[in-house]
């Protein structure tokens, strides 16, 4: 009886009551067409902020490039009052790729040891109130960041500057001449501290949603711990720590007060990482901005133009990476 | 090279929750037995102490012994790693690894063991995908993800990766429940033919497959909600499902509850 009450819910509706529905379907609601537009709006809006922010830094940039007398990509200077102006985006290119790589190469693994630990090692008293401080660390503003490093950290790293240079002077990249450590090693540390929170935070999330089960798995066959974790968790959290570690280099690559205050900075490329000098793009810009003339402001955004080009490059190569094993990434499991 | 399983008054725990009270009971070596009762009996917690998975859920503890033959697998100083390693284990939800292919998740326990050739893995991996009747469907994209595989393929993909090392026990937690009839069929199959080499013990709530995959049963069930669950019987299959010796066997396999 029941069972029969059931079936007669489930049946094909009538032709009618299919004309009615289907009716509804296509009477368009004002509630559907406020959020349509809502939605489709936003997403436009976004696109056309993208497109005014590149045309407006191709523009000008264009201007600057223009009027410049040196070679844009490779001249060692920055002289936008001569007349004509004389300036080259080399150094800066150098000094921000190079700050960011030091700081990607010093915060990723401890922020992926962080995160297993929180997720795998950790009992969870530990792990919660441990998280807390971390996503605090991400919340301080750059500049104290930089007052920081400028007060604290750069008066510390003369011992780790004199043990390196004793050790590994002879490599050229960790001599030392004794000068301030205002340098791309100082900037690059406190880089991979600023960006460490938001790594350790993404990878952790990763970590936790790993499945139970292909955790299990590992244990079955009996895997240490350790090898619970090559086996079944790094290689499912592979791309979630790649885009982590995006997230972090967008933030070392940017970064602009924090640097502009640790960074000693001059005009050129040094080949030791200890000797104060060299320059990032966003430090570049934030400390000439304010008493540029107009052609140094042009030329300025065209230093931001070549760091949004980098930035995109960065992305995509990251994208690309993730997209080439796409087949292996658990998500179809 | 399969071993029996001896246990004697094992009792479990989740944190303060006592999961099953005093079990005993004997596998014997080389032959299939079936644990069947009501959800939250406590049987497929039983089958984790068997090769200590159990203490991996947080708060989960065991008294009580299992011998494997003559070791007792909670003894002092024994490490539930090599545990591991002597008694395999099939899951309820196919699981290999998405990040690997076939190849390597058939190799993953074999390269946690130790140091072999790519010859011999190669020979390893043929054998154990040929014992869980996979070969011929895989034997062309051995380098493809097992996730790509349908489910009843994923299943035998376990199976192959369980037994690559040579287990002596294969425990099987509701291995066909996810699987489409067709799939279920060849994982029975499959089961008659590894009992050749192996002890396996299965849980399912299938009682149908209990009755057509084992040669023991053993029936589980708990006398109310929150109440641990107990042993009410084990004995030949088809004793059991002809002339229990115990009511509430009869009850459950009759359908009159769970």
């Amino acid at each position: 009886m029941d069972i029969s009450t059931k079936t007669t819910d489930a049946s094909p509706p009538t032709p009618a009551a299919v004309g009615k529905h289907g009716a509804a379907r296509t009477k368009s609601r004002p509630g559907d067409r406020v959020f349509l537009g809502l939605s489709r709006g936003s997403g436009i809006l976004l696109l056309v902020i993208m497109a005014a922010i590149a045309v407006f830094l191709t523009y000008r940039a264009s201007l600057a490039i223009s009027k410049d007398h040196g070679n844009f990509l490779t001249t060692f200077e920055w002289n936008t009052n001569l007349i004509p102006p004389t300036f080259g985006i080399a150094v800066l290119a150098f000094g921000t790729v190079v700050s960011s790589v030091i700081a990607m190469a010093l915060a990723v693994p401890v922020a992926v040891a962080i995160a297993l630990f929180l997720t795998h090692y950790a009992p969870r008293r530990l792990s919660g109130p441990v998280a807390y401080v971390i996503d605090l660390l991400a919340a301080v503003p750059s500049i104290v960041y930089g007052l920081w490093g400028a007060l604290i950290l750069v008066p510390h790293m003369n011992g780790l500057f004199g043990w390196l240079n004793h050790y590994f002077g002879w490599t050229g990249i960790f001599s030392w001449d004794g000068g301030a450590p205002r340098s791309m090693l100082t900037v690059g540390i406190l880089l991979a501290i600023m960006i460490l929170p938001i790594i350790t935070n993404v990878s952790r999330e990763v970590f936790r949603q790993v499945p139970q089960m292909h955790e299990e798995a590992a244990l079955a066959l009996g895997a240490t711990r350790w090898e619970v974790i090559r086996m079944a968790v790094l290689p499912f959290g592979r791309s979630g720590v790649i885009s982590a570690s995006m997230l972090g280099l967008g933030r070392a690559l940017g970064e602009t007060m924090a640097v502009a205050t640790v960074l000693s900075p001059d005009f050129d490329i040094h080949a030791s990482l200890l000797n104060p000098g060299g320059g990032t793009f966003a430090q570049n810009i934030a400390s000439k901005f304010g008493e540029a003339t107009q052609d140094g402001r042009d030329a300025l955004i065209a230093s931001g133009l070549i760091l949004f080009v980098i930035t995109l490059l960065v992305n995509g190569a990251a994208r690309a990476i993730i997209a080439r094993r796409k087949e292996y990434s658990g998500a179809n499991a | 090279m399969a071993k029996r399983i001896d246990v004697s008054g094992l009792t479990a725990y989740y944190g303060s929750h006592k999961a099953i009270e005093d079990i005993s009971m004997t596998v014997e070596p080389r032959s299939v037995t079936a644990f069947i009762g009501p959800s939250g009996c406590g049987k497929s917690t039983f089958l984790r102490t068997l090769n200590r998975m159990h203490e991996v859920t947080p708060g989960g503890r065991v008294e009580g012994k299992v011998l494997l033959d003559d070791e007792d697998l909670y003894g002092a100083g024994v490490d539930p790693v090599s545990v591991r390693r002597e008694v395999g284990m099939v899951f309820q939800r196919p699981n290999p690894f998405p990040t690997m292919s076939i190849f390597d998740n058939v190799a993953a326990g074999l390269r946690l063991n130790g140091n072999y050739k790519k010859s011999q893995l190669n020979d390893i991996v043929e054998k154990s995908l040929k014992g869980a009747n996979l070969w011929n469907e895989v034997k062309d994209r051995l380098n493809k993800p097992g996730s790509g595989l349908s489910g009843g393929q994923q299943q035998r993909l376990c199976i192959a990766r369980a037994i690559a090392v040579e287990p002596k026990v294969l425990l099987m937690d509701e291995p066909c429940s996810a699987l489409d009839p067709i799939s279920t069929l060849a994982i029975e199959d499959l089961i008659g033919e590894l009992k050749e080499r192996f002890t396996i013990v299965i849980v399912t709530h299938n009682m149908q497959q209990a009755a057509r995959v084992s040669d023991r049963t053993a029936f589980f069930n708990l006398s109310a909600v929150g109440q641990p669950g107990r042993l009410i019987e084990i004995d030949d299959t088809e004793r059991i499902f002809s002339n229990p010796s115990v009511q509430a066997t009869e009850d459950y396999i009759s359908g009159r509850f769970g």
